[in-house]
C-alpha cells in the first residue's frame, strides 16, 4: 500500500461530523465575530470596524455594565472553585472508600440534580427560599434560627452568592463523578505499597491519591471556568433578564442576552450583543490558553 | 404495545396540527397576553368565526417578558404569525420602520378611534397608523373591602389619608398593608412611580414638558414620587425584596393584604381568585380638592405582519377589531382593558366601572417614560425600574435617583442636553 494515496475512508468517516460541526458551531461563531464589526443605521447594516468595542469599553455606562458583569462572573466562578470542586473531591473520596455501604445510592442521589433543567432548579429554589411560601424560613425557625433568614435572592449583597450556591448544588455531581472515576483507576498495588511504608487513611489521600488525580482536577477546573463564563440559564430563570436586584446578579450571559434581544422597551441591538459575545469568547479563549499552556503542560502524569 | 400506541399518538398530532380543511384560511395571532388565552378561545374567536365563515383564528401567546425578543426573532426568521399584537410606541414603530408591519390607516373602522388613541401606534408625523388600538389600562389601587371594614379604615383620598390608612393596618397587624414586592422590579416603576407620579407632574403637562426638554428629571415634581415611594417599603410584607409579582397577586387574592397597587389589567384575574369584595381608589392627591391625574395608558393594539400570506383575511379581522361588536366583547371579556374606540361600551364589572369612572373625574395621561424617551440607551423606562426599587429599599436618596435618570437621559436625548 502506498502512503501517498488519499485514504478515502478517513474522509468519508470524518465528513458528517465536520459538516455538522461547521454548520452549527464554526460558521455561527465566525459570523458572530463578524457581526460585532457592524452597526445598523436607518435599516442598513454598515461596517464600523471596532466602534462597537470602543463603545463597550469606552462609554462609561456600557463599560460599567460590562465590568460589573465580568466581576460578578468571576465571583460566580470563584464560588464554584472554592465550594463545588472541593466538595466534589471530598464526596468522591468518601464514595470510593471500600467499606462505605449504599455507595451507589449516594452516587445517584447526588448526581440527579445535574440532569434537571435549569428552569426547574431555578423555580424550585426560588420557592424554597421564598420569604412568603418557602420552607427555608420555617426550617430555620424550627431550629430557632429564624433571625438568620433573609430574603436572600432579593438582597444585592447576597443574591449572587445564593445563586452560585444553587448552581453548586446542581452541578456538584460532575466533579464528583470525574474524580470518582480517577480514584477508581488508581491501582491497588500503589496504595498497598504505601501501606507497607506506613501511609494509610488520610495521609494516603493527601500523599498518594491527590497527586494522581491532579490532572482530573485540572480538567474539572477548566470545565467549570468555561461553564461559568457561558452561564445564563439559572440567572435568567431565577432573576429574569434584568438580573436584579440592581444588576447584582448580572453576568456576561444575561448582559449579552439583554443587549442582543432587547428587553421591555429596550430594543435589541444584535451588533452590540455580538460585541459582548466576542468579548466573552476572548475571555474564555484566554482562560483556556492559560490553562493549556501554563498549567496542563507542567502537570506530571503517571503511567501505570 | 406501548410503542405502537405512542406511534399512533405521534401520527395523530402531526395530522391534527396541519390545516384541518384546505379551503379555510387560518390566522395566527402573536401576543404577550398569555393570561387571556381562554378568553380568546372561548369568547372572542368564536364570535369572529361565527360571523366570518372561512377564516379560522389561532391565538398563540408567549410570556410577557420574552414577547419582544421572541417576536423580533420570529419576524426576522419569517416564522411569525399573521397578526401581531403591538406594544405601544417605539417597539412597534421599530417594527413598522423595519417593514414588518403594514400601514392600516386605510381600514374602514379606523375612523372609530380618536387621534389620542391612535398616537401610540403612529409614525412621529402621524402620517401612518400601523396597529388597530385595542385597549388601555388605568392605574390605581385595588383594596380588600372586608379588611377595610374590619379594621375600620376609610377609603383614602389624599396622601395623608393614604399613609394614615397604611399605619392603621400596620398597627392592627392582621393584614399586610401593601401587597407589592421588588423582586421583579417593574411593579415598582409601573404600579409605583407611574401610578402615583402623574399627580406630582400634572399628567400630560409634565410629560410633554419633559419630552420638549422644558422640565428635568431632577425637578421637584419628578423627584417627589421617589420620596413617596421611599415611605412604602415600611408597609410591605416581610422579605418584600424577594417577593415576585405572582407572590404579590397571591398574597392579595388570598386575603392576606389590604391594598394592592394595581393596574386595571388585574381585574379579571382577581375576580377569579379572590372570594372577598374588592374596591378601587385612584392615586391619592396632595390636598383634598386638588385636580387628580390618572395614568390611562394606551397599552395594546394589533397589526398586520407584512409577510403574512393571508393579508386579506387578516385585514378583515383587523377591521372587525375596530367594530363596536369587538369593543363590547373585549371590554366585557377582559374587564380592566378599556376600549379605546369612540363606541359607547357598557361594562358590567363593578370594579372595571369604578376604574373607568375616573376618566370623567380626572385628567388622563400615559406613562411618562413610554413615548420617545425610551428610544435610546440607557433606556429611561428600564432605568426607572431600578430607580423605583432603589427608592423603596432606601438604598439611594430620591435626589440621587433623579440625578442618575437625568444624566442617563441627557446622554442621548438632545432636548435634555
Amino acid at each position: 500500500m502506498k502512503s501517498s494515496r488519499i485514504k478515502w475512508h478517513v474522509v468519508v468517516f470524518l465528513a458528517p461530523a465536520v459538516l455538522v460541526y461547521t454548520a452549527i458551531m464554526i460558521f455561527p461563531l465566525f459570523n458572530t465575530l463578524r457581526l460585532a464589526l457592524y452597526t445598523e443605521t436607518d435599516q442598513v447594516r454598515v461596517f464600523v470596524g471596532l466602534a462597537n468595542f470602543m463603545t463597550l469599553f469606552g462609554d462609561p455606562r456600557w463599560s460599567e455594565s460590562f465590568w460589573n458583569a465580568l466581576g460578578n462572573n468571576f465571583w460566580f466562578f470563584l464560588v464554584h472553585m472554592l465550594v463545588q470542586n472541593p466538595i466534589g473531591i471530598a464526596l468522591a473520596a468518601i464514595l470510593s472508600h471500600p467499606r462505605l455501604r449504599f455507595a451507589s445510592f449516594y452516587r445517584s442521589a447526588i448526581f440527579v440534580p445535574t440532569i434537571l433543567s435549569f428552569v426547574i432548579v431555578g423555580f424550585a429554589w426560588k420557592l424554597i427560599l421564598s420569604p412568603i411560601w418557602g420552607i427555608a424560613p420555617d426550617m430555620l425557625s424550627a431550629v430557632g434560627l429564624k433571625s438568620l433568614f433573609a430574603p436572600w435572592l432579593g438582597k444585592e449583597e447576597y443574591a449572587l452568592t445564593t445563586l452560585a450556591l444553587i448552581s453548586v448544588w446542581q452541578f456538584v455531581g460532575i466533579p464528583m463523578m470525574l474524580i470518582y472515576a480517577a480514584l477508581l483507576s488508581i491501582p491497588e498495588e500503589i496504595l498497598e505499597a504505601g501501606e507497607v511504608d506506613g501511609i494509610t487513611g488520610l495521609s494516603a489521600f493527601w500523599k498518594i491519591k491527590l497527586p494522581l488525580i491532579l490532572p482530573s482536577i485540572g480538567i474539572i477546573s477548566i470545565l467549570t471556568f468555561v461553564g461559568n463564563f457561558n452561564a445564563f440559564d439559572l440567572i435568567y430563570a431565577a432573576q429574569g433578564a434584568l438580573a436584579g436586584p440592581d444588576f447584582s446578579t448580572d453576568i456576561l450571559g444575561t448582559f449579552m442576552y439583554r443587549t442582543f434581544f432587547g428587553f421591555q422597551l429596550q430594543l435589541g441591538d444584535p451588533h452590540m450583543g455580538s460585541a459582548i459575545a466576542t468579548a466573552m469568547f476572548a475571555i474564555i479563549l484566554v482562560g483556556v490558553c492559560v490553562y493549556l499552556f501554563g498549567i496542563q503542560t507542567r502537570l506530571k502524569r503517571y503511567q501505570f | 404495545m406501548k410503542r405502537k400506541s405512542l406511534c399512533i399518538a405521534l401520527l395523530a398530532t402531526t395530522l391534527l396540527s396541519g390545516p384541518a380543511f384546505a379551503e379555510d384560511v387560518t390566522l395566527t395571532i402573536e401576543s404577550w397576553r398569555n393570561d387571556d388565552l381562554t378568553l380568546w378561545q372561548d369568547k372572542i374567536i368564536p364570535a369572529f368565526e361565527a360571523s366570518h365563515p372561512g377564516i379560522k383564528v389561532k391565538f398563540t401567546p408567549s410570556a410577557p417578558a420574552e414577547y419582544n425578543a421572541v417576536l423580533n426573532s420570529k419576524l426576522d426568521a419569517g416564522s411569525a404569525g399573521d397578526l401581531i399584537t403591538c406594544r405601544p410606541f417605539d417597539a412597534s414603530l421599530a417594527l413598522y420602520d423595519a417593514g414588518h408591519l403594514v400601514d392600516v390607516s386605510g381600514l374602514e373602522n379606523m375612523s372609530n378611534f380618536s387621534d389620542v388613541a391612535k398616537s401610540a401606534w403612529q409614525t412621529d408625523d402621524a402620517s401612518a397608523t400601523f396597529c388597530v388600538p385595542m385597549a388601555s389600562v388605568i392605574h390605581g389601587f385595588i383594596f380588600n373591602k372586608e379588611a377595610f371594614e374590619e379594621v375600620g379604615v376609610e377609603v383614602p383620598e389624599t396622601e395623608a389619608e393614604f399613609f394614615a390608612a397604611l399605619d392603621k393596618f400596620k398597627e392592627d397587624g392582621s393584614y399586610i398593608p401593601l401587597a407589592m414586592g421588588t423582586n421583579d422590579q417593574w411593579e415598582a416603576a409601573t404600579m409605583g412611580y407611574n401610578n402615583i407620579g402623574p399627580n406630582y407632574w400634572k399628567g400630560e403637562e409634565g410629560r410633554l414638558a419633559l419630552i420638549k426638554g422644558e422640565q428635568k428629571l431632577t425637578d421637584d415634581q419628578w423627584v417627589a414620587p421617589f420620596a413617596t415611594l421611599a415611605k412604602w417599603g415600611a408597609y410591605m410584607g416581610d422579605g418584600y425584596e424577594a417577593q415576585t409579582y405572582p407572590d404579590s397577586q397571591n398574597i392579595f387574592t388570598l386575603g392576606r393584604a389590604a391594598i394592592y397597587p394595581a393596574g386595571s389589567w388585574e381585574i379579571t384575574g382577581f375576580n377569579a381568585q379572590a372570594d372577598f369584595e374588592m374596591g378601587a381608589f385612584k392615586p391619592p392627591v396632595q390636598n383634598a380638592g386638588d385636580t387628580c391625574y390618572i395614568s390611562d395608558h394606551t397599552d395594546i393594539a394589533i397589526g398586520l405582519n407584512a409577510d403574512s400570506p393571508n393579508a386579506d383575511a387578516a385585514k378583515t379581522f383587523l377591521n372587525w377589531v375596530g367594530s363596536e361588536e369587538f369593543a363590547t366583547l373585549y371590554a366585557n371579556a377582559l374587564p380592566g382593558f378599556f376600549s379605546l374606540s369612540n363606541h359607547n361600551v357598557s361594562m358590567e364589572d363593578p370594579l372595571a366601572q369604578e376604574f373607568v369612572s375616573w376618566r370623567g373625574e380626572c385628567e388622563s395621561t400615559i406613562r411618562s417614560t413610554y413615548q420617545i424617551l425610551s428610544r435610546g440607551t440607557p433606556n429611561l423606562e428600564n432605568e426607572t425600574w431600578g430607580a423605583s426599587v432603589a427608592a423603596i429599599k432606601g438604598t439611594e436618596t430620591p435626589e440621587q435617583l433623579g440625578q442618575q435618570l437625568q444624566e442617563g437621559l441627557a446622554s442621548w436625548y438632545e432636548p435634555q442636553q
